[in-house]
């Protein structure tokens, strides 16, 4: 079966010849027509679309949209901030950054039409520290849009009015945790919230209700409210409505990023057919479908269950390459489609060094408020550091699953999960190479083989 | 149910490993666990600061009663004939879980041990394990839920953290950055009590690390505080930092004599020596603070210039040959009596039946400070309410002895008796005093001592037993931590000695007797005693002093009925 074809409704304009980041570009092709169109409409008639749509958040969690919108404390008198979290820094995830880039006034008039929706009088654009370029390109972006009237005060006339202010991150992962961004966004180390009580729906910015929704799922929330709804449930699968962005990188002919309908193409097409297989003379070995922190999937191995497909419940029988790429069968198999970071390695690499890059990154970025997450995550980079660089264990297998198992679940945010969901899924599908490690040292590496860190 | 007694509405039953208990609704489940005598260890969790669940110690398995989603009614569990219980199968933090009706807890399940034991792991990997030279060693957190709740072995085989070994975060307190747990309790306390946000982390992940912000420096009068609530021996405090294991300190009960607030205190000594001073928890008063100040006060115990020997016209005497020049000059006639708002309310007591036999009223000196708001009010003396229940005064003091300066200039006083008083602070010139004959009864030397005919030493507040009232007209006790120096008789042995010389008749000077006589005497003591007190004080019936304008602001849990003028600068 060979691959759908591409289906760019998000990343319609990325990359296209000719197409500009300006306003007028982008009024040439028709913008902020939906948006003319919504404010027409009522706010509460928007929500319902966009519950209707199935809209799942495109972050990483894949919370439904309309959900979040729903828990939303309408009736504490207080302002609503919406929050577009623009701090895209999972390992492998670079969709983000494209839209603002090359298409900044797609992400204002989603977060307008949002704001609309949910009676928001003040957004904040929170962009990653690393993203200088984009924070220029937004602001010009929304100024140009303020100029215009499509921002800003009593815009296009109506009585609404609503502004955008551009923050830039002080450079942390952890800042993309939505409670963790709301306390960096309010000035403060960017120190994860505990949840109760301080659920962002509720006491998020400045103690007010708030959303925080990613970029890509506020131009989900833009198309939604041009196509309605119901259309657009129809593209893509059952709850796991519309495309999904995945960006391929590693060891494929032609990595990249890729729209597809959430659902329709399996992990085999996206690799093979779409980004030309392994690199010449290579085989896979291993992929990470959701952004550095999913559990990875090592190829060869089998994934048997019960689905259900319609009403009724199907057996399943899937290699890797089998995998319908959307949050549900991913979330089957045991990990998860996150962010759509999908991350191939193929047989040079070395499970060991590449956990211990992981584990490099996630020590980093440990904001350090929780015990477990906080000790445990530079433990495992230790270890693997150790293992890597000096005197490699047998019994250091079963010693990083000890410490990996102690962190999750165990901490105020996701992060306990992201940094020892590497190590327990590293361990679990490669553990014959962490306890031979010491033995494979020894032997030469292949001379393409990527340096260690 | 329907057998089940009827409850206030604001009480919540929840269960607990089992047990029942009713608790107000959003008790937080550390402290309803404590009623029923469940530890649930913590770290980072303080009862007076805000919940930041940061440590995970406090991880505990939640449940609630299963109910059908649709229709609400109660789902039953055929085995038990009970609701079912729905257990949520991640662990959660006690300390961010409050008590909500049908709440259920399980402390003592495998999950929660293995939290405990994952937890306890983590934070001693990167802990330099120096409990030999630690001070906070015999009262650490960290090593108490080590024991109970570690699994005593190590797996850890890597390089530990470095960090810093002793920063100076301020005058009075040192970091050792490397015992450090990072549970944020001191930055919450500087923040939101002592509001002075000078604490912070800088560094991520297992680096981040205690500090001052650039440039400020932990200084304020509660700083020492921080190492107080300090679970391990980061926070130490500079001036008892290797000076003392703590298992070898005696704890006596002590009241704060710095200001009218009678912050309730725990004085530490050892074979006569006091080593530090610690706050007492008290709810009503100080919560779990003190001052710094306070905490230095030990040091006049020792301090060179202590009063340790009876003297006549300077020179050292023996304490009967002093008591009997005093009650020549009390019997002579002409005296006045000068009392102290810092005297228990038992000298207080004392001191009016001594102004009694020699026919006088008692004159008082006032302190008056800035107050701060916290545990520092702007009347500095710790018992001036005692003065006013005894009926030592009847009247406000001033800070100035104007009537009796005038008094001596018309020659109408010849002798002075000063209980602990500094004359000349308190406005009279030497000129003054030298017309005169000053019985001074004090600790320390100053000018007044110099210049009195008669000087009798007397004891520190560490040195004996008694109460003071403080300005929620709460009686407070003390008790002797530490005995006097020798030669140094018991303050009510010397007062009421004074009294019988005086020819004021016998007064009981054991505290317990003393106390039976106060009751009957002073109406609104009516009842007491002071062995009776509770360990947190008793407030007494204010009314007959209640138009009185006090000098008081507001502090912790005191709101004066009107805000004087002059209680901040």
């Amino acid at each position: 079966m060979s691959a759908p074809q591409q289906r760019r409704l998000i990343f319609a304009h990325i990359d296209e010849p000719g197409y500009t980041n300006d306003l007028a570009c982008y009024l040439k092709h028709g913008g902020y027509e939906v948006m003319k169109r919504a404010f027409t409409r009522k706010p509460e008639e928007l929500i319902d679309e966009v519950k209707k749509s199935g809209l799942r958040g495109r972050g990483g969690a894949g919370f439904p949209c309309g959900v979040k919108w729903t828990l939303v404390d309408r009736k504490s008198g207080k302002p609503i901030y919406l929050i577009v979290n623009a701090d895209e820094s999972e390992p492998g995830t670079f969709k983000d950054r494209y839209i603002m880039h090359q298409d900044p006034h797609q992400l204002i008039e989603g977060t307008m039409i949002s704001c609309f929706a949910n009676n928001v009088k003040q957004a904040y654009i929170y962009i990653r520290g690393e993203m200088p370029h984009g924070a220029r390109i937004l602001e010009k972006a929304i100024q140009e849009a303020r100029d215009a009237n499509l921002v800003g005060k009593n815009i296009l006339g109506s009585n609404y009015s609503c502004d955008i202010f551009v923050h830039r991150g002080a450079g942390a992962y952890i800042c993309g945790e939505e409670t963790g961004l709301i306390e960096s966004l309010e000035g403060k180390r960017a120190n994860p919230r505990i949840k109760p009580p301080y659920f962002p729906a509720v006491l998020g910015l400045y103690q007010c209700p708030t959303i925080v929704n990613n970029v890509e799922t506020l131009c989900h929330v833009k198309l939604i409210s041009d196509i309605g709804g119901e259309a657009y449930t129809r593209i893509g699968t059952p709850n796991n409505t519309g495309t999904r962005i995945f960006c391929v990188s590693g060891h494929v002919q032609k990595p990249g990023y890729y729209e597809f309908e959430a659902g329709k193409i399996t992990m085999g097409q996206l690799l093979n057919d779409v980004c030309g297989g392994p690199l010449p003379g290579r085989t896979f070995k291993a992929v990470i479908p959701g952004g550095s922190s999913a559990k990875i999937l090592r190829f060869g191995e089998r994934f048997k269950g019960k689905r259900k497909v319609g009403a009724e419940m199907v057996d399943y029988d899937w290699g890797v390459e089998d995998v319908p790429m959307d949050f549900d069968s991913l979330g089957m198999i045991g990990t998860m489609g996150g962010s759509g970071g999908v991350i191939v390695m193929d047989d040079t690499v070395n499970m060991v060094e590449a956990l211990a890059n992981i584990n490099a990154f996630y020590s980093h970025e440990s904001c350090g408020q929780c015990t477990p997450c906080r000790e445990g995550s530079l433990w495992m980079k230790k270890i693997t550091t150790r293992m890597v660089h000096g005197e490699a264990r047998e019994q250091d297998a079963a010693l990083l699953k000890g410490v990996a198992d102690q962190i999750p679940g165990r901490t105020i945010c996701a992060f306990g999960e992201a940094c020892s969901w590497p190590t327990q899924s590293f361990l679990a599908k490669f553990g014959d190479e962490f306890k031979g490690y010491a033995e494979a040292k020894k032997t030469a590496k292949p001379a393409e083989a990527a340096p260690l860190i | 149910m329907s057998t089940a007694p009827a409850k206030p509405a604001d009480l919540v039953t929840v269960n607990i490993d089992g047990k029942e208990i009713a608790v107000p609704k959003g008790t937080n489940v550390i402290e309803a666990a404590k009623l029923v005598g469940v530890e649930i260890p913590h770290y980072c969790y303080h009862p007076k600061l805000t919940i930041v669940g940061n440590c995970r110690m406090c991880l505990i398995e939640m449940g609630m009663p299963a109910v059908d989603p649709a229709t609400k009614t109660p789902i039953m569990d055929p085995a038990t004939g009970k609701q079912k219980i729905n257990w949520i199968p991640r662990p959660q933090i006690g300390c961010g879980t409050n008590a909500s009706p049908g709440l259920h807890i399980r402390t003592n399940t495998p999950m929660v041990k293995d939290c405990r034991e994952g937890v306890t792991e983590m934070l001693l990997i990167n802990h330099p394990l120096d409990c030999p030279i630690c001070d906070q060693a015999g009262e650490c957190k960290l090593q108490e839920h080590s024991t109970a709740y570690g699994r005593g072995y190590s797996r850890f085989v890597e390089q530990k953290n470095v960090k810093p070994k002793r920063t100076v975060l301020g005058p009075r307190v040192t970091l050792d950055d490397e015992r450090c747990i990072l549970c944020s309790r001191c930055i919450r306390f500087s923040k939101e009590i002592a509001k002075d946000d000078v604490l912070g982390f800088i560094d991520r992940g297992s680096y981040s690390t205690l500090t001052c912000y650039p440039g400020k420096q932990l200084e304020n009068n509660y700083s020492l505080n921080t190492v107080d609530i300090c679970p391990v021996g980061a926070l130490t405090s500079t001036d008892f930092r290797f000076k003392m294991r703590v298992w070898f300190l005696k704890q006596t009960p002590g009241i704060d004599p710095e200001s009218s607030v009678g912050a309730n205190t725990e004085v530490w000594s050892r074979e006569g020596v006091i080593y530090r001073i610690t706050p007492r928890r008290n709810d009503e008063v100080n919560d779990t603070w003190m001052t710094d100040s306070g905490r230095a006060l030990y040091k006049q115990v020792k301090a060179a210039d202590r009063l340790l020997a009876p003297s006549i016209n300077g020179n050292s005497t023996g304490p009967d040959m002093a008591l009997k020049a005093a009650a020549d000059l009390l019997k002579a006639g002409s005296v006045a009596v000068v009392g102290s708002g810092r005297s228990t309310v038992e000298e207080q007591f004392l001191t009016r039946k001594l102004a009694e036999a020699v026919k006088t009223t008692a004159m008082l000196v006032s302190r008056v400070g800035q107050g701060d708001r916290l545990l520092l009010s702007s009347d500095r003396n710790p018992n001036v309410r005692g003065a006013l229940v005894t009926g030592l005064i009847s009247a406000l003091p001033s800070q100035k002895l104007t009537g009796l300066a005038a008094d001596i200039d018309a020659g109408k006083v010849k002798t002075i008796l000063s209980v602990g008083e500094d004359l000349t602070a308190a406005g009279l010139t030497a000129a003054q005093l030298a017309k005169v004959s000053v019985i001074y009864l004090g600790t320390h030397q100053n000018a007044t001592s110099a210049a009195a005919k008669v000087v009798i030493p007397t004891l520190t507040v560490f040195e004996k037993s008694g109460s003071f009232v403080n300005q929620q007209f709460r009686l407070q006790k003390f008790a002797k931590a530490v005995p006097g120096p020798t030669g140094v008789a018991d303050d009510l042995v010397t007062l009421a000695e004074l009294v019988a010389a005086a020819g004021g008749g016998i007064i009981p000077f054991n505290l317990g007797v003393l106390w039976t006589t106060i009751a009957a005497e002073i109406k609104s003591l009516a009842g007491l005693s002071h062995a009776s007190l509770p360990a947190t004080g008793q407030l007494i019936d204010a009314g007959a002093w209640a138009g009185l304008p006090f000098c008081e602001g507001e502090t912790l849990h005191f709101k004066p009925a009107a805000v004087p003028a002059a209680a901040y600068a």
